[in-house]
């Protein structure tokens, strides 16, 4: 295998009640998904600070997920709301300083869609695969710790 | 400090694709990793063992358990940490099954994942302090919504256990949809023979506090602590002066404008009116949609002829709050109307058949009211078109149900049943009748339900055909039939004098809204979601709410209040104590950093945050600063990720817990 497939490094940010519960669901579902995905439990997307999503770049990350319950279904009525507003201002920013924002994604699945984290992490991984890795950021972040 | 890493096989749902042996051996190379190991069966008793053994040799100050999903096996893991001396918050767990072993195919790439989940989770341990529990009272009083026989059975059971229960019910009377039913199956008992008399009980109750025509507004608190609004429609009558006479429905003018829900349409009622002559209260409600008095401000009929003065014309909705500790939610179904499809719903509904557009292809409900003793044809079965006799009958059963291009992928369960019931019924009354059933199978899985439907068969003569229908048009005063019988491979067609179609159950159409007004998760179809298909099928994941009935999933009556009394036993499990432990995990405020700015303040959902007054030396007050009240927190985190200065912070939850995970990948993935 010459032409070995880029595997990008997912770092999905998801609310416990909804997102995390869902993709238990695949599981006791024996459904299947690519392995380039790890998850950080937090209890709302609320909790998000957008700068876990720079942290997980900086870090080595390709690609960042952010996922909690629909609107209207959020465990403590609201988080899920805060995340999105955060969410849309960071992903200006984001556009802003040059980052291709198809790194970054955003979703809601709730606790009994198991089949849409599928869907939903499947595609998150394939659309970064297709961006390729995450130089940029990673080389700048190695340059700034050098001179640190 | 020094952690211990346990890798479980979970038999083999985790070592079939995860090598747990190597991800023990890796693990034990991570920094902080003191002792690692492997076991069959962490969970069991032996498994349990190993944990605690080595946590009192080898001296552990923390543990990570790489298993199934933390929202299975936690509490078993933490319970087996804090009995071996160490605090229970400092015990994490890698969910190397749902979200690792069972998802993955490739061993390599499953190993490496797990020994990531791993990694993570021992940085987040390193950082993890040893917490208290949060003790709170509980009020020992439970809600109860929906007066259905799920909700009767649930609050008789709480109230007989000497608890005190508001049940609510949206309609003017309890009884649900089982009121309305003419015979079950499969004992063919009177179904109102065997329910009004619980309804009665459940009126006559001294710890039931019955709220009939009110619905639930708003649900504040927390399990054991809940809040409720519940609004009570306006009745127009005073409940209190009622006597249940029955004169102002007599004399009612109008007779005719209203659709009788109760007889599904089959009907009409006065604008004055009972559901039905058992209802439970025994209180009219006025309609004030037909009623000639809000229309023209004239008439006043009811008022004139009630001796008791009890017609209040100007009475309005009004709220009442209720403290309880628990919630049971038994909401029930409804059916699915083919004529009515839901605004925005991917569903096609079925023209072809004439539902809504032909006066005698009508749904189960229907039937059972036309079955029924006490329905519009005092039981005689005679199709709603010319009142006559039916002749030859035809009963289609799966419509929506198990059906993906028009309808729902899902079995409504009781069709087969009831329609060999409804066949039966039919046979009973009208002996030269011929009943026809197309059905996809039959599927009579229930005590006595298998040899029910073979009696219908055998002993009643009722024909069952394997197949679809695909139209019924009109020809000559028939309802033509053209179907398939699958088992011969030849078309059929009967011409019919009455149809019933067994559509499919569904989820209350207000069901997504209540549920998100308590916080209960609900599957795409609308019905709620239990927290463990097997293991917790009566709870949901927020704590104190229970689930009974049909507004889980479709269900017979007697599942129904089979689950009934299973909520109401885990109401009960949670009045035998006084006391409940929560989680500890609640936002604490760094009062040196806190420059008072109070985003907090603006995000929190809980009003959890209250501002704290800061005083000089001469106890004058010079500032405010941020305080969280630990009684109100439910720990999400919201203020944590709003404070400008970092200043505020979720225990358990915290920036450098989060920010140690984050970095743990920075050394897997390579």
């Amino acid at each position: 295998m010459s032409e070995e497939k880029f595997q990008p490094k997912i770092v999905a940010f998801v609310c416990n009640w909804c997102t995390y519960t869902g993709a238990d669901l695949a599981g006791t579902s024996r459904l299947k998904y690519q392995p380039n995905v790890r998850l950080i439990r937090l209890p709302c997307t609320g909790r998000i600070d957008p700068v876990f999503i720079i942290k997980a770049f900086e870090k080595g990350a390709d690609g960042v997920l952010v996922s909690g319950c629909h609107p209207g279904d959020c465990h403590y009525n609201l988080g899920n709301l805060h995340a999105r507003r955060r969410f849309i201002l960071f992903s200006e920013l984001m556009n802003y300083v040059g980052i291709d924002s198809s790194r970054l994604h955003f979703s809601w699945v709730s606790a009994s869609e198991g089949k849409k984290w599928v869907d939903v992490i499947n595609e998150v991984i394939d659309t970064v695969r297709e961006v390729g890795p995450f130089k940029k950021y990673q080389k700048i972040n190695k340059e700034f710790v050098l001179h640190e | 400090m020094k952690i211990g890493v346990f890798v479980c096989h979970c038999g083999e749902n985790i070592g079939k694709t995860v090598d747990c042996a190597t991800v023990a051996q890796r693990a034990a190379k991570i920094p902080g990793v003191a002792y690692s190991v492997d076991n069959k069966y962490m969970c069991s008793d032996p498994g349990q063992n190993v944990i605690k053994n080595a946590i009192r040799e080898k001296k552990l100050d923390a543990v990570v358990v790489a298993s199934c999903s933390p929202h299975m096996h936690e509490k078993t893991f933490r319970k087996a940490a804090a009995d071996a001396g160490i605090n229970k918050y400092l015990c994490e767990i890698a969910n190397v099954r749902e979200q690792c072993s069972w998802v993955h195919d490739n061993i390599p790439d499953a190993t490496d994942k797990a020994l990531d989940l791993v990694r993570i989770a021992v940085e987040k341990v390193k950082r993890n302090i040893p917490l208290t529990a949060i003790r709170v009272p509980v009020t020992k009083r439970a809600l109860v919504i929906g007066g259905g026989i799920s909700g009767i059975q649930a609050a008789l059971d709480i109230a007989n256990s000497g608890f005190e229960v508001v049940l609510v019910e949206k309609e003017p009377s309890i009884g649900g949809h089982m009121s309305q039913l003419s015979e079950t199956f499969p004992t063919l008992d009177c179904s109102q023979c065997i329910l009004t008399p619980r309804m009665v009980e459940v009126y006559q109750h001294p710890k039931i506090k019955l709220l009939t025509y009110s619905e639930v507004e708003k649900v504040e608190g927390f399990i054991g602590n809940f809040t409720v609004t519940i609004k009570k429609k306006a009745r127009s009558i005073d409940e209190e002066k009622c006597t249940g006479c029955g004169l102002c429905i007599q004399k009612c003018p109008i007779k005719k404008k209203a659709f009788n829900e109760f007889e599904e349409g089959l009907a009409t009622r006065p604008a004055i009116y009972v559901p039905f002559p058992q209802a439970v209260p025994n209180i009219p409600v006025i309609d004030r949609s037909v009623c000639t008095y809000y229309q023209t401000g004239k008439c006043q009929m009811c008022l004139k002829v009630c001796g008791r003065e009890a017609i209040l014309f100007e009475q309005q909705d009004t709220l009442v709050t209720e403290e309880v500790g628990s919630i049971v939610i038994a909401t029930g179904y409804k059916l699915y109307s083919i004529d009515k499809k839901p605004e925005d719903s991917e569903i096609k509904g079925y023209g072809e058949y004439g539902y809504g557009k032909y006066k005698d292809v009508i749904d189960g409900l229907q039937f059972e009211r036309i079955a029924s003793a006490s329905g519009p044809t005092n039981g005689e079965i005679l199709r709603p078109s010319d009142k006559t006799q039916p002749k030859k009958i035809v009963f289609i059963q799966c419509v929506g149900s198990r059906d993906e291009q028009k309808g729902f992928s899902y079995c409504s369960k009781i069709c087969c049943m009831y329609t060999a019931k409804h066949a039966m019924l039919y046979k009973h009354k009208v002996h030269d009748g011929e009943a026809y059933v197309f059905y996809m199978d039959i599927r009579a899985g229930g005590k006595m339900y298998e040899e029910f439907v073979r009696r219908a068969i055998e002993e009643d003569g009722v024909k069952y055909i394997r197949g679809r229908v695909s139209k019924i048009y009109r020809q000559n005063g028939k309802y033509i039939v053209k179907g398939e019988d699958t088992i011969a491979g030849m078309p059929v067609v009967i011409d019919a004098d009455m149809v019933v179609l067994a559509t499919a159950m569904v989820a209350q159409p207000n069901a997504s809204k209540l549920a998100q007004t308590i916080g209960v998760p609900y599957d795409k179809y609308g019905f709620y979601q239990e927290v463990h298909p097997k293991l917790r099928p009566v709870e949901v994941s927020t704590a104190g709410v229970f689930l009974a009935g049909a507004c889980q999933s479709p269900k017979d009556i007697p599942e129904s209040v089979a689950m009934a009394s299973a909520a109401a036993a885990k109401s009960l499990v949670l009045f035998g104590s006084d006391y409940l432990e929560r989680e500890p995990t609640v936002a604490v405020v760094n009062e040196a950093n806190c420059a008072g700015c109070f985003y907090c303040l603006k995000v929190c959902p809980y009003n959890a945050i209250e501002k704290k007054e800061v005083k000089n030396k001469l106890g004058e007050i010079i500032d405010y600063i941020a305080h969280v009240n630990a009684g109100l927190c439910q720990g999400c985190g919201t203020c944590n990720a709003t404070c400008p200065s970092k200043s505020i912070e979720l225990i358990g939850f915290n920036d450098e817990q989060i920010y140690a995970e984050i970095n743990a990948f920075s050394e897997s993935f390579v």
